[in-house]
This record gives structure tokens, sequence and C-alpha cells, in this order.
């Protein structure tokens, strides 16, 4: 709109001078402002949506007493012990004899949280394990998340998410044993 | 002289319709935004590469920090039905008043004999950080003030949908809001708790992280 008139303009004497002005008005500012507003309100609307993790227990009030609790081998079975000062102690097989044998190496060992650390771990013995079941579409690792007093909320939720990347066949959180607290208690972390 | 010709050509441009997308972008955020209600106990969750959305109705916020929980219910029926229920169960009798100004209350954290002092203080003094001290959970796992919240509040989302005729029932969402560095038998109790009230699936609130931490 604005363009329209600048350029117009016959030669008829002062009268025509004064349709020259401008009738546009300058909307840079407003848009800066409004371009502004817009950049505030997508900041602070994705920021504040609040993401969740579902977590499913199971049904403590009734067991059923026919069926026995799904076992998985010991060889299949990963242990993580959540101690203090963000470090865990992981373990495959049973608390007391740690599965031990050619290709494994079950021993309790302590570990960080994160990429490197844990999720390494797991994620080389979910291999291991789908390689050498029969059937890798129905067994699988199974994983035992075991919080201790001296852990704390934000340990057990990043355990819980590298569940989530990892996609292990099965996972649950259980009660620690005293088992698992000596073990803690070997590598300073109880 | 062509030159002259182009030099007056005007450098300014039609801001008109930039200026119109920007007012109706600026309109719809406004209007989707979701304005920040005010807890009593702001919380720091810890971070997680999981995106499920939390539900926005038959919501039930377990907020957990500093080892006391506070409450939030989504629905303003859903909090006059769980407040009336509570105040027969604790023999407290509460005003229409007091129950109307506790449906608008988003989330709070007291006793139950403390809830009319604090409703009775005004909204801008009742999350000053101090002023509420947390449900107390302690003693039997199904008798205490924490799980009778949650008892009737599903009761709550229950009948109100049965009082719609709703064909299916969905039962209330529970959601907890923890703190990272909350201890972990705190948050077991809670958990404990819930598993008593027959609540096995919940949502964890978390914030969001990359999966390269």
């Amino acid at each position: 709109m604005a363009e329209l008139n600048t350029g117009g303009g016959g030669g008829k004497g002062g009268k025509v001078r004064s349709k020259k002005s401008n009738p546009g008005v300058d909307l840079t500012a407003m848009v800066d402002l409004a371009f502004l507003l817009i950049t505030f309100f997508i900041l602070t609307t994705t920021l504040s949506k609040p993401q969740s993790m579902d977590l499913s227990l199971p049904d403590n009030d009734k067991p059923d007493p026919n069926s026995t609790p799904p076992e998985a081998p010991a060889w299949r079975t990963l242990t993580v012990v959540l101690g203090k000062n963000d470090k865990l102690v992981y373990y495959i097989g049973l608390t007391d004899a740690p599965y031990v044998d050619a290709e494994i190496n079950g021993k309790p060992k302590l570990e960080n949280y994160g990429g490197k650390g844990i999720r390494k771990a797991i994620l080389s013995h979910n291999k291991y394990v789908l390689e050498h079941v029969d059937d890798p579409n129905k067994e699988g690792l199974t994983v035992l998340i075991k919080a201790s007093k001296s852990a704390n909320y934000k340990n057990v939720v990043d355990i819980l998410d590298e569940m989530a990347i990892i996609k292990p066949r099965s996972y649950s959180i259980v009660d620690v044993t005293p088992g698992d607290i000596k073990m803690l208690e070997d590598k300073k972390i109880k | 002289m062509a030159n002259i010709k182009t030099s007056k050509k005007s450098t300014r441009i039609d801001m008109t319709a930039m200026c119109d997308v920007a007012f109706l972008l600026l309109s719809f955020f406004i209007m989707t935004a979701t304005a920040k209600v005010p807890e009593p106990k702001p919380v720091d969750t810890p971070a997680s590469t999981v995106k499920a959305k939390l539900p926005e109705r038959n919501l039930l916020t377990i907020t957990i920090g500093d080892s006391a929980v506070y409450l939030g219910m989504s629905d303003r029926e859903t909090r006059i039905a769980a407040l009336e229920a509570m105040s027969l169960k604790y023999d407290i009798a509460f005003t229409p008043q007091e129950i109307n100004e506790f449906s608008l209350l988003d989330s709070f954290g007291v006793p139950l004999e403390q809830l009319k002092s604090l409703l009775a203080l005004p909204n801008a003094q009742r999350n000053r950080p101090g002023t509420q001290s947390g449900i107390p959970y302690a003693g039997d796992i199904s008798e205490n003030e924490l799980s009778d919240w949650v008892f009737y509040a599903s009761e709550a989302v229950i009948l109100e949908q049965q009082g719609r005729g709703v064909e299916k029932l969905k039962e209330i969402e529970v959601a907890i809001k923890g703190g990272s560095k909350e201890k972990y038998p705190v948050v077991k109790r809670v958990f404990d708790i819930l598993q008593k009230q027959n609540v096995n699936n919940f949502y964890l609130v978390t914030s969001l992280r990359s999966e390269d931490f």
C-alpha cells in the first residue's frame, strides 16, 4: 500500500504535493513486537508442558495362588542395585551365586548411570541373551531393579529411563535383599 | 535516464500481510497457552527420554518434595466430592464457602485439621514456602490421610461419571511428581500407599532430555 503512492505525482503545482504524503502506517515496529511475543509464547508453552513416563507395578493384593512367578534362568536375569552417590552395582544371576561361565562374567560390578555406564552393560548382555535364546520373540533378558534406602528418586527414574531405551524383555522393581545390601557395602556405596 | 528511475523505486516492503500472520499466530499461542499454576512446593523433576503426555482430566497429582506430600486434583467436582467425604470421615465440618474455596485450589498440602486455616488465608499467602507442611502419610499403610484422599478422589471420579451416565467408567489417573533428590524410601512409601488403593499404573512426571546422557 505504502509504495503505491510514492512514485506518483504529476507536476500540477503545490496541491499535488500534499497528496504525496504517505498514507500507509509504518508497521515494522508492530511486526517486531508481534514476533517477539510469538517467540515468547512458543518458548513458554513448549517448556511448561510436563512430560511423563508410565510405571506399572504388580497388583499386591490379589496374588494368584495357582500361578508361579515367571522364573527366568540365571543367565538371563540381570539385577541392578542402586546405591548412594549416584552409583550402582549390577550382576547376572542370583544374589548369592552370580552366574559365571566361559562367556559371561556375572560377578557384581560397580557402575555409573548413563550411556557410558549401565546402559552399555545392559545393552551388551541384552544382545548376548537375544543371540542365545531359542526364540527371541518369546524369551529375553529380565532386569530386576532394586533400589536401596540410600538411592534417590532421580536414580530410579534414570534406571527406568534406561529400560525405556534398552527395552529388555521384562523388568520390574523389587525390594532389596540383605545380600544386595552386602554387595553395596563391599563396593562402599551402601 | 534509466538509472534514476530505478533509484526512485521504494525500498519499503508491504508489512500488512506479515503483520496479519504474526498477530494470528500470536492470538493462537495466547489462547492455547496454559497459565502456570502456583504450587505449594515447586519441585525439580528428574529428566527422562520418554515423551508420554499427561492426561488433563481425572488426574490426581501427588507432588513429593522434601519428604512432604502435596495433592492436586484436576477437576472441581472431584475436589468438592473428595473434601465432603474426607470431612465426614474425619468429622471436621466445612462451610459451603470453604468448600467452594477449596474447589478453586489447584494443589494443597496440609493435614485436614489445618485445611480451614489454609482456606482462610488470602490466595497470595497460601503458597509461601513453609505455609503448607504436607499431607500426613505415616502410620498404617491404608489408614492415613494420603491414602484416604486417594481413595475418595478415585471414588469421586467414578461417581461423577456414573452421575453423567457414562458407559465406560474410567478410573482416576495418578501422576507422581517427585523431586530429584527425594530419598527412595519416601517415594516407595507413596508407591505402597497407591498400590494398597489398587492404583497400580501411574505416571511419573519428568522433564525432557535427549538419549545421549
